[in-house]
């Protein structure tokens, strides 16, 4: 092969790996491009504020906005305690042990299960074993278990991060172990733990399989006020309206798209607010 | 003091143990509900049995159609996220500068956080009438329209995990190909690719993994009808499509029926993770190579 032709087959190579690349990222504008189209006409206050209807016009999303919420919160209060002290454990305390070694290879294939797997297990434990019924609590819970790994992989790194003069100087002026992590440690670490804890939630609330597995319901007409309650959420919804022939409904179904993806934006934007924030401060 | 420290210790150890409890109590439900099911099943019917009816007034358990139907759209997927992740993980890693590649890896992986029913809105209404201008025999539910958008969500995945594979190249090698008069196609396809296979391989096999258990997309763009097929162009079912499809109907608790789920969720759980603990495997043993 002569020298000119072997530049020239290394400029395609590059134009088509770049075009590949490039490729893959118009699918997602014809995709936003595609949602937008076929949703934006549809969104209006009285569709997020109105409830399911047989007629697909006057169909609101608002149940499904309302359990969406309610058990993204949730999952919050439940994953974000357990999550954090886990990775306490396994970063600042954890001795390089059997234990401690299966306990992070657990973690790391936990993170790979199918999603829909965790609905069998939010079935067969919270809803039937522990009697929780198709509930909010029941549907919190087994998205816990879902984030979980991501908020104990995030929260371990932020720990990381944490300089550790800023342990040192806490142990030099007599500090026990736990008065280092709870006064020193988590407070420079919050920024970042929050910012795993959102980026896994984020996750989360698209997350249709698992709730459709544990028993949550497609139709629903009232938004639930309790945690025992029966709901929806977002995703399921959308499924809900895909799922019927009309076309009438697919509209909607872009609707709601439209909307679970300005919830995923502001929920992404706030990860990122914090992440530079977080930044700033180690750095300043 | 001694002893608040030690109870909070023992506190943290056992929210760490949750993740243990977790995995063993997936493994308990699914086991459980599995061997009730094999006790009215025989399990050679279930596994190499070629009609899956559990509904039907004279039903049959053989799995095989739905293991075909997920086999035949994660090979689609396939086709389309390695080829096309490889190349995007060789751009990104071998020809980019850094800061084209600050810009286009976070867009990149934006594909990845798109939630899943938004793909399979995608798939049956952009991407399968697409292809039905192309392939007018294609039904309106089929494997070929999911698994394209399947590739494209797992993208990101191979592209990523292959690049960092790449970039834990040594750049030695790098500069000891271009010494010999090598260009950068033939640096990246001959040196970086071959000294990140154990790399690029574990992308590879998490992303298989990963399509195996992808749910939304082929539950509401594949269709339900479990046939055993290699057919791309017909409505088929996969693992995944069949257990929304039964928790979407009011099966009774406890019947034959919905014990079927727990079966194929078994099913469903030992193969990913048997590809996710071979995954695990690999990517450790690239970072020993070079570290």
């Amino acid at each position: 092969m002569t020298n000119a032709m072997r530049r020239s087959l290394d400029v395609a190579f590059q134009a088509l790996s770049l075009l590949v690349l490039l490729l893959a990222l118009a699918a997602l504008a014809a995709l936003i491009v595609d949602v937008v189209s076929d949703g934006a006409g549809r969104l209006s206050w009285d569709f997020i504020n109105g409830y399911p209807s047989r007629r697909a016009s006057q169909a609101g999303i608002f149940p499904a906005l309302a359990g969406s919420i309610f058990v993204i919160l949730l999952t919050a209060l439940l994953a974000l305690p357990i999550g954090v002290a886990a990775a306490i454990y396994l970063e600042e305390y954890g001795r390089r042990n059997f234990v401690s070694r299966a306990i992070e290879i657990n973690i790391t294939n936990l993170a790979a299960v199918p999603s829909i797997i965790y609905g069998l297990l939010g079935l067969g434990v919270f809803v039937r074993l522990m009697g929780m019924g198709r509930s909010v609590i029941a549907g919190a819970a087994t998205l816990a278990l879902l984030a979980l790994p991501v908020v104990i992989l995030s929260t371990r790194e932020a720990l990381r991060a944490v300089p550790g003069s800023i342990r040192e100087g806490s142990y030099a002026l007599g500090a026990t172990k736990w008065q280092t992590i709870w006064h020193q440690v988590l407070p420079v670490a919050t920024p970042g733990i929050l910012t795993g804890l959102i980026l896994s939630l984020s996750r989360a609330i698209g997350e249709t399989a698992p709730l459709i597995t544990m028993g949550a319901l497609t139709y629903v007409s009232f938004a639930p006020d309790s945690i025992w309650s029966s709901f929806t959420v977002l995703p399921i919804q959308i499924f809900n309206w895909v799922s019927r022939p009309q076309r009438d409904f697919h509209a909607n179904a872009a609707a709601g798209i439209l909307l679970l993806m300005a919830l995923l934006l502001t929920m992404n934007g706030l990860a990122i607010w914090l992440r530079d924030r977080y930044q700033k401060r180690l750095a300043g | 003091m001694r002893r608040f420290e030690f109870v909070i210790e023992r506190g943290l150890f056992l929210c760490a143990l949750l993740s243990v409890a977790t995995t063993v109590g997936i493994i308990a439900v699914l086991a459980v509900e599995t061997a009730a099911f094999l006790r009215e099943v025989p399990i050679v019917d279930f596994l190499f049995g070629t009609e899956w009816t559990p509904l039907f007034s004279t039903p049959r358990f053989g799995v095989l159609p739905l293991v075909v139907g997920t086999t035949l759209v994660s090979l689609i997927a396939m086709l389309v996220a390695l080829p096309m992740g490889l190349l995007s993980a060789i751009y990104l890693s071998e020809y980019a500068n850094s800061s084209v590649r600050r810009v286009l890896k976070p867009v990149l992986e934006l594909l990845a956080g798109v939630p899943t029913v938004v793909y399979g809105y995608f798939a049956l209404l952009f991407v399968t009438p697409l292809l039905q201008q192309v392939f007018p025999n294609l039904a309106g539910f089929n494997a070929l329209g999911p698994g394209i958008v399947m590739g494209v969500m797992i993208l990101p995945l191979v592209s990523s995990l292959s690049e960092d594979a790449m970039r834990a190249v040594p750049i030695g090698l790098r500069e000891g190909s271009y010494a010999l008069g090598a260009t950068r196609m033939q640096t990246s396809l001959r040196v970086v690719v071959p000294a990140a296979f154990s790399g690029i391989t574990a992308a590879f096999i998490l992303a298989i993994s990963r399509a195996i258990g992808e749910t939304m997309i082929v539950a509401i763009a594949a269709g339900q009808q479990p046939r055993l097929t290699w057919d791309p162009t017909v409505p088929i079912e996969t693992m995944t499509a069949y257990i929304v499809q039964v928790s979407l109907g009011d099966t009774p608790q406890g019947t034959l029926e919905y014990r079927t789920i727990f079966a194929v969720g078994m099913l469903l759980f030992l193969g990913t993770f048997g590809l996710n603990l071979v995954s695990a495997w690999l990517r450790q043993r690239y970072r020993e190579e070079y570290s």
